[in-house]
């Protein structure tokens, strides 16, 4: 099967790109980026804050079977512009990976296809490697409860 | 032989990823790993095998106990560290376009 979602993440540099072509309207490939229902089903956590506009702020949060929180993200949006770009910050709560400035595209190809590009840019390359290394364990069935405190002492 | 694909397809494996998670904390017996499983013994023994083959994990014999541990060097060279964070987002932007599709179809009916 072709894969669909490229990343690029060159040797000792602080910097990833990760491109998605979507077999969805932009619209509908915009909306599912702005509404907290929506963006819960397919990110696979909580959205406890998400103010889609310039100076707006964001939180997400994921917990495990037994309700303890796993995963807190959080950031603010520098640029909000709908169908086209959102501008933001990205921080990992109780990670050591610091802040990451995201640029997240979105393009119109063709009435029904749309492309995705993700820009981000961390405080420096050893940073970005860790984060990488990291949804290693993030991938997993998180259902596994005992993978995920194992997950939790890792860090 | 493509050494690469092999391993590629050893890590596409959730079972295999959780084992290789699982052995990167600590070196451990087959027994110990199994027992973090809801999987057969003999399937988690199949998955060990893969990985060992794949050069992933090793084999380590201490007493008569054999321990298996985790291979870092081809961890990170021949299994590009990338590819679970790409399988993460792969994930996710499936999920995306299959919920945004029902929504349109529902939207459209």
């Amino acid at each position: 099967m072709e894969l669909k979602t490229k990343i690029s993440a060159e040797d000792g540099k602080h910097d990833l790109l990760i491109t998605r072509e979507f077999n969805l309207p932009l619209e509908l490939l915009f909306k599912a980026h702005v509404e907290p229902e929506i963006v819960e089903l397919w990110m696979g956590t909580k959205v406890l804050k998400l103010e889609n506009k310039k100076h707006g702020g964001w939180q997400y949060e994921t917990s495990d079977a037994k309700g303890n929180v796993v995963f807190r993200a959080d950031g603010v949006f520098h640029e909000f512009i709908p169908n086209q770009k959102i501008t933001r910050t990205f921080e990992m709560e109780n990670a050591s990976f610091g802040v990451q400035l995201e640029f997240l595209e979105f393009e119109k190809l063709t009435g029904d296809t749309s492309k995705l590009t993700i820009y981000s840019v961390f405080k420096s390359a050893g940073l970005r490697d860790q984060m990488l290394r990291l949804p290693f364990a993030q991938g997993l069935n998180m259902a596994h409860n005992r993978l995920q405190d194992i997950v939790k002492k890792l860090k | 032989m493509n050494l690469r694909r092999d391993v590629f397809q050893a890590i596409a494996d959730p079972t295999r990823r959780a084992i290789l998670l699982l052995v990167a904390s600590q070196s451990m017996t087959a027994g110990v790993i199994a027992s973090n499983f809801d999987t057969a013994r003999p399937t988690v023994s199949k998955h060990l095998q893969i990985l060992t083959e794949c050069e992933l994990l090793k084999q380590e014999q201490n007493g008569r106990e054999i321990y298996y541990h985790i291979n870092a060097t081809n961890m990170r060279e021949v299994a590009d560290f990338i590819e679970p964070f790409r399988q993460m987002w792969e994930d996710r932007f499936n999920k995306l376009e299959t919920i945004m599709k029902t929504y349109q179809n529902k939207k459209t009916t």
